[in-house]
């Protein structure tokens, strides 16, 4: 039964690090599960979960040298879980307003009062430098109504914060 | 009345283009019949195309009259060689497919479109539809063309406003 490992890397944004990682994971025989990768602020981030026989201290060995060459941080975990273990979305939640400290805690944690559970949570501070305006889009599972959601986030609007909550039809066809 | 075997990724098939249906007899509305029992057996399906189970002629079923909030619809839609004829403005929302299991993506779809489709009996009718419904009616033509959704699947961070046109076959920057 192969182990699942939470590979972390981060640091300066450069073409051909997902080339130069994967190759080396291939090469040693580890495969690849369901990752998330992106730019933020500059930065390269990698979260991928790998599979393989060998060990958690061989994965290092393998992916270390390469994250030093291309000058990126390396953490590893292992973990519990596995494929096939996705969550659809029901929930769509949007957030714009003045950059202010504190809005993701409370809209989070408002929503968390209901139940909420996010899957993703996408966000961006927009406008200028002056002016900057933040935006985040949060996407999740909630078994209670979108009514109920929208009362809990209700009082946050009042803060010339705008929140919005609709519903999201999958389609299957 | 039998329920048919759905064809899955990565089954090869699923990319043939089907041929449209000339003949409009029994055996047509029998399978049909079997077409409309396979969808309501799958998960939450509102649409299903005959090349899904493995039959490549220009047929499928739209129905979303039963979504958790009512959305504009038509009702239960036999769709014998639809042909859709005009598209109007973009929108993105979330598709999954019964011949791709265990996943979902977000697909850009055109918001209203007009539809001329032969019903069962081979009567020509025409439709105007938007939302939900569109996007079901345009997942469905897609497997008659040997399309899937994750022919089309693009990232949420994408730009809704740098797609001037809808584009068959779509996937890459406007």
């Amino acid at each position: 039964m192969a182990n699942w490992n939470m590979l972390t890397l981060v640091g300066e944004d450069r073409p051909g690090i997902v080339a130069r990682v994967t190759e080396a994971l291939y090469r040693a025989g580890w495969n690849l599960g369901e990752a998330s990768m992106m730019r933020l602020g500059g930065n390269f981030t990698i979260m991928l979960m790998v599979s393989g026989e060998a060990t958690r201290s061989d994965l290092e060995e393998v992916v270390q040298p390469v994250a030093q060459s291309l000058g990126l941080q390396l953490h590893v975990d292992s973990i519990e879980g596995g494929l096939h273990r996705h969550m659809v979305p029901n929930i769509q939640v949007r957030v714009s307003g003045a950059d202010r400290a504190g809005i993701v805690a409370k809209v989070t944690g408002a929503l968390a009062s209901t139940g909420f559970n996010i899957l993703e949570l996408e966000s961006d501070v927009a406008g200028s430098a002056q002016q900057p305006v933040y935006i985040m889009c949060i996407q999740g599972y909630a078994e209670t109504t979108v009514e109920a959601l929208e009362e809990a986030v209700g009082s946050i609007g009042e803060e010339g914060v705008q929140v919005s909550v609709s519903p999201i039809e999958t389609l299957i066809g | 009345m039998a329920l048919l075997e759905i064809l899955t990724v990565p089954d090869p098939r699923l990319k043939d283009a089907s041929v449209a249906v000339e003949r409009f007899d029994q055996e047509l509305r029998s399978f049909i019949a079997d077409l409309e029992e396979t969808r309501q057996a799958g998960p939450g399906a509102v649409g299903i195309a005959a090349p899904q189970v493995g039959r490549f002629q220009r047929i499928a079923i739209v129905d979303v009259s039963k979504t958790r909030k009512p959305v504009a619809n038509h009702g239960h839609l036999v769709l014998v060689n639809p042909e859709i004829t005009h598209w109007d403005g973009f929108e993105l929302g979330r598709e999954g497919c019964l011949s791709v299991p265990h996943y979902t993506g977000n697909v850009i779809r055109a918001e209203r479109i007009r539809l001329r489709a032969q019903d069962a009996q081979g009567e020509v009718r025409e439709f105007e539809m938007e939302g939900f419904e569109a996007r079901a009616v345009q997942h469905e033509v897609d497997h008659l063309d040997g399309l899937l959704f994750i022919d089309r699947v693009v990232s949420r961070r994408t730009d809704l406003f740098q797609r001037k046109v809808y584009q068959k076959g779509g996937g890459g920057k406007g």
